[in-house]
């Protein structure tokens, strides 16, 4: 077999690896907004030590693409990109947010429908069921990909995996807290379900992502049922009840297209390594 | 950062953390939480983010029964002066070894 053939079949497309990368990029930013502010300060630890999760799972990936990038050669770049070889930092801190791959749910902020941006108070309860439904999802996804024929993708997935267990433990235990906790918890925790769950038909949406993601070794439809059982078992456990599924509008967050939130968190995220390239501490 | 209602309706717990195989747990601090598993959870972000265990136990606060400060000089202080208990006075016969 000609080499390059046996190399292009075991490397995973450089969208993917960004794609996952977003994912976690920015809910790791999103979850680094509790810092400082959560509702008891074990709490704040807890949900640091998984945005810095997040964050260091999106740099392995981030140096993964940078890497390969730079390995094509190519000579067009975006005018935004600082010059030199492409780094972690030139992924995550000069494409726009028409280039990120992420989902829309990783975007959404910390509360319910529509108030403003920057407006309304953080809701823990946004917070624990978002990261439960993406943590069960990315249980799934990392064995899938620690078993890819991508080699370097595959200890990525095998290091995230022993992660988001951890993560998907710490949300669902607290989803079943405020679901089977005070009037008031259960209120809040089944708004977030009623609010967030139409998000996530983005996951089993066909896409260009889904095509690469085979070729790296996951099918993410495949883990449909075991996410609804799971999801399903927890709401149950919390006495929480799965708002009927509707035909609507379906997030188009992993094809570029997002709501207005992901401008605002990538500003934040973003604003200090524009304003200063190549600033280090 | 409300900690009110946290602090009011959660116990207190002690937390042990054993920080490698064959050493002992160690008291390293104490939390609020709401019972055992989610005690286990907090101390777990708290106290071992730095790699410093491997096991952790956590025990309710008050079902610690400790000696009162006040009755330290009666207890302890006795001991003072005896210090013939430390067996360094003994010579130790060397097919005896490391003792």
């Amino acid at each position: 077999m000609d080499a390059r053939v046996n190399a292009a079949a075991t490397t995973a497309p450089t969208d993917y690896l960004l794609h996952l990368a977003d994912n976690a990029v920015v809910l790791g930013q999103r979850n680094a907004e509790w810092c400082g502010h959560a509702p008891i300060l074990e709490e704040d630890l807890a949900m640091a030590n998984q945005a810095l999760d997040l964050i260091g799972q999106a740099r392995l990936l981030y140096q993964l693409a940078a890497t390969r990038l730079n390995a094509e050669g190519r000579t067009s770049r975006p005018s935004a990109w600082p010059a030199g070889p492409i780094t972690e930092d030139t992924l995550a801190y000069f494409r726009a947010d028409r280039d990120f791959r992420n989902y829309t749910l990783q975007e959404l902020p910390h509360h319910t429908g529509l108030v403003p941006a920057s407006g309304g108070e953080r809701d823990w309860a946004i917070t624990i069921v978002r990261n439960f439904f993406y943590a069960t999802l990315m249980e799934g996804v990392w064995e899938q990909l620690a078993q890819s024929p991508d080699a370097d993708l595959a200890a990525v997935a095998a290091k995230s995996l022993k992660e988001v267990r951890y993560h998907v433990r710490h949300a669902r235990d607290w989803l079943v807290r405020l679901g089977d906790g005070t009037a008031e918890s259960h209120r809040r925790a089944q708004a977030a379900v009623d609010y967030l769950l139409p998000f996530t038909a983005e996951f089993w949406a066909d896409s260009d992502v889904d095509s690469q993601a085979a070729q790296a070794g996951s099918a993410v439809p495949a883990l449909r049922a075991e996410w609804d059982r799971r999801v399903d078992a927890a709401l149950h456990e919390a006495t929480l009840t799965r708002p009927p599924a509707v035909d609507g509008y379906v997030p188009q967050g992993k094809q570029g297209v997002h709501s207005e939130h992901l401008s605002y968190l990538l500003g934040e995220m973003q604003s200090l390594a524009r304003a200063h390239p190549g600033a280090v501490w | 950062m409300s900690t009110q209602p946290a602090l009011k309706d959660w116990p207190l717990w002690e937390v042990f953390v054993r920080s490698k195989q064959g050493l002992e747990h160690k008291h390293c601090g104490s939390l609020h939480a709401s019972d055992s598993a989610h005690a286990l959870q907090m101390a777990r972000d708290v106290y071992t983010r730095r790699q410093e265990g491997v096991s952790i136990w956590v025990v309710p606060s008050h079902l610690i029964a400790a000696s009162d400060p006040e009755d330290k000089a009666l207890m302890f202080d006795p001991a003072s002066d005896k210090i013939y208990r430390h067996p360094t006075f003994y010579e130790i016969p060397d097919e005896v070894g490391h003792m």
